[in-house]
């Protein structure tokens, strides 16, 4: 009887399944329940409190880079909003420069001139070999070294470069502008329906439409004629050299330069790499059958290559963008005010609570993580090929 | 004239200029414009960095012991780099603060790493198994060099740096993550959901958060978590941060691989009476590791470039070592110097990666057809 019980439970498949699971769980919940006990006693020991109740105490320090006001008197809840904004700041601007650099570098590493293709090859090896990080503190570097505020770079009469940022005019919205913006809105909206309207049409009748034009000209030309009619409500403020600095005009400081330059060139590198491969990934015979079929050159590269290379770009795609966002966290290298910087870093010295600081951090970047990928797995879907192909 | 042109055609190198460089009015302008590119760019480096740079001694030839003595600091604006810094500060790029007198042990494990390695990399090398042997006990040759035992005096962690953390963390967070990261690649494929569950939470959590918030946190609270006596110290804490961020993707390259195996193969097996773990060991894993190998060397590559994050948490690096120098009073400034010896250092172990990787590529491609 008892023997065969054994038996069961070490020969059959399902029982053993149900013993190795108990074991498991039960070796974990231990293992939780030893350290939580550790934690305890070690936090009691050396006189660290707990709790989130720091989250409304006056951070005392201040934050150079900010999106939404902040002094030292304001809480260390709204140092975090500070931060987060700060680091999607930093995510979307290097998401979108990175795009555009990897696509271009992507399509000159097939470019039928054999100088270009190894300049872009060139680029590639060298900047996806070195550390993101040292290319952060590189550029920094090259920032910080550029002339002081009386010898600045004058780029357009209008850019003032120098070694504490870049100086340019800041606009001035006044009244009536937001209708600008929302005729803007107005226009997108109302393209997206032009266009399925006509796709419709052109699929009953067969004859085809300048889409891209009219909507181009729809979104480009609504706004501005808004802007004419509300007579021009925007004014640009000019930052002047008065003493030892700029009046007016607003900064972009040489951390956010920094942070851009070396997480955009590093990550475009990857990102002309998975362009590059989804667009060979189309086969010959794709392009020679719609030449075949007597497409123009550029309807090929529209209707046939990119949509098919896309199925193939977009999941590496994303991935490059959540490696970018979580990249952008080593601001705290160059002193860049981002979620681990200020939030993680002087936050969490100030008030010494480690593991409910770094437990909202990690929250916080695998939420941004989750979400990238969410809306990138529905773009996914909706270029994947449809029906059972 | 006819003869020349036919002449010409018939020469593969001119078919191949022409075809690449000047098959059209367009592209001919293009190589014009990348040749001016190519020829400012490089003209410019290799000024700087050769022609016209300092090695050990200035142009009046004498020794640099420092940053004034630079000859770009003498004449400004009129030499290239100043490399004495690389010379002078050597020692601590290599090994940190390790004492002079013992680095022969840094010296001589760096010596045996290759042989190490190279069992593991080329399967058809002579003598492969023992390579393979001395792969296994290299660890404790190397921990017993580095760290000291009986006969070698103690070198605590705290002195090591420069090139030898960047290695030693790259290298350890390797071999440590390699298994760990099978046994999660097998339990996220599991069919027992508990194990699988575990598996999936832990492998996405880890790659949900950037490395600097694992090293922080097993920095900040490792100790937390440890009883009394134990307490583990920098360098020790970051190779576990830095082994288990590791793991989690090296973990998913793995299965890409475990996923690529027909199902046949293990049907197959079943059907001959094997146990899941005869299956797994001599069935499946041979086959998924090495179609995994070259998404598991760029995660590799991956690591190596991000154990410089270690300076955050303020241990010394290459980088870390870097970012001491020139915070040195007598040789700072000179950044580019600096960082662009750091970078050929970390180009030289990733490019050598990468075109491992891509050898193994093509050495597969033709393995299976």
């Amino acid at each position: 009887m008892q023997t065969s019980f054994i038996r069961k439970i070490i020969f059959d498949e399902k029982s053993r399944a149900l013993l190795i699971q108990t074991l498991v769980i039960g070796l974990f919940a231990v293992f939780i329940y030893l350290i939580a006990q550790q934690t305890s006693y070690n936090l009691e020991k050396r006189g660290i409190s707990t709790g989130f109740d720091f989250l409304n105490i006056a951070a005392g320090y201040d934050i150079s880079i900010r999106l939404i006001p902040f002094s030292s008197e304001d809480t260390h809840l709204r140092a975090y909003f500070v931060g987060l904004l700060n680091t999607l700041m930093i995510a979307v601007c290097g998401c979108i420069l990175a795009t555009i650099l990897g696509f271009l570098v992507g399509i000159i590493r097939l470019s039928s001139n054999w100088l270009f293709r190894n300049i872009a090859y060139v680029y590639v090896e060298f900047t996806r070999n070195v550390p993101v990080l040292l290319q952060i503190i590189l550029y920094y570097s090259i920032l910080l070294n550029l002339p002081k505020i009386k010898q600045a770079f004058v780029i357009f009469d209008t850019f003032y470069l120098t070694n504490r940022g870049l100086f340019s005019p800041s606009p001035i919205f006044k009244e009536g502008f937001s209708l600008v913006f929302w005729s803007f809105i107005f226009a997108i909206v109302f393209s997206i329906l032009l266009k399925r309207f006509l796709k419709k049409k052109q699929e009953q009748t067969g004859k085809q439409y300048p889409i891209f034009f009219i909507n181009s000209a729809i979104i480009i030309f609504t706004p501005i004629l808004f802007f004419y009619i509300m007579g021009m409500p925007l004014e640009f403020d000019s930052p002047v050299l008065k003493g030892f600095n700029f009046k007016g005009g607003m900064v972009i400081r040489p951390e956010f330069l920094g942070m851009l330059f070396g997480l955009s060139i590093y990550t475009a590198a990857f990102i002309s790499e998975t362009v590059r491969s989804g667009i060979i990934s189309v086969s010959k015979g794709q392009r020679e059958a719609s030449q075949a079929l007597g497409l123009k050159s550029s309807f090929v590269m529209r209707l046939i290559v990119i949509p098919q290379a896309l199925r193939v770009i977009i999941p590496p795609l994303t991935s490059q963008y959540l490696n970018l966002t979580k990249n952008s966290s080593l601001g705290i290298a160059i002193g860049y005010a981002d979620l681990v910087h200020g939030f993680g870093g002087i936050s969490l010295n100030q008030t010494g609570r480690a593991i409910e600081i770094m437990l909202i951090v990690m929250l916080t970047y695998l939420s941004i993580s989750l979400t990238i990928s969410l809306f990138m797995n529905i773009y996914n879907k909706s270029v994947q090929f449809k029906g059972n192909a | 004239m006819s003869v020349i042109t036919q002449n010409l055609s018939r020469n593969k190198y001119f078919n191949w200029t022409v075809k690449n460089l000047f098959s059209s009015w367009v592209n001919t302008i293009m190589t014009i414009i990348a040749i001016i590119f190519v020829y400012e760019i490089g003209s410019f480096f290799l000024n700087w960095s050769i022609f016209s740079a300092d090695f050990r001694t200035n142009f009046q030839g004498e020794l640099i012991t420092d940053r004034i003595l630079c000859s770009k600091n003498i004449v400004p604006g009129e030499y290239g780099a100043c490399w004495a810094i690389i010379y002078v500060r050597w020692d601590q790029f290599m090994y940190g603060l390790y004492p002079v007198e013992e680095t022969w042990r840094v010296n001589l494990t760096y010596a045996l790493l290759p042989f190490a390695i190279i069992g593991i990399l080329f399967d058809k090398l002579p003598f492969r198994k023992i390579f393979i042997y001395f792969t296994f006990i290299f660890p404790f040759i190397a921990y017993f060099l580095l760290y000291g035992g009986p006969g070698l005096s103690t070198v605590g962690t705290n002195k090591w740096g420069g090139l030898l953390v960047t290695l030693f963390l790259g290298v350890t967070g390797i071999g440590l993550a390699f298994p760990l990261s099978i046994l999660l690649a097998l339990g996220r494929r599991s069919k027992m959901p508990i194990i699988k569950s575990l598996c999936i939470v832990f492998i996405e959590f880890i790659r949900g958060v950037p490395l600097i918030t694992l090293l922080f946190t097993a920095n900040v609270m490792l100790p937390l978590f440890l009883p009394d006596g134990v307490n583990p110290d920098n360098l020790l804490r970051a190779l576990v941060a830095v082994t288990l961020f590791q793991s989690a993707y090296m973990a998913e390259a793995i299965r890409g691989g475990l996923q690529a195996i027909p199902k046949g193969h293990i049907e197959a097996a079943e059907a001959l009476g094997l146990t899941y773990w005869q299956t797994t060991r001599k069935i499946i894993l041979p086959q998924a590791l090495k179609i995994a190998i070259p998404p598991i060397v760029n995660t590799c590559i991956g690591l190596f470039k991000d154990t410089s994050l270690v300076l955050i948490i303020g241990l010394f690096d290459l980088l870390g070592i870097g970012r001491a120098a020139l915070a040195d009073m007598t040789w700072t400034k000179l950044y580019y110097e600096v960082y662009v010896f750091i970078s050929l250092v970390f180009f030289i172990f990733c490019f050598g990666m990468s075109r491992y990787s891509l050898y193994l590529e093509k050495k597969l491609k033709t393995d299976n057809s």
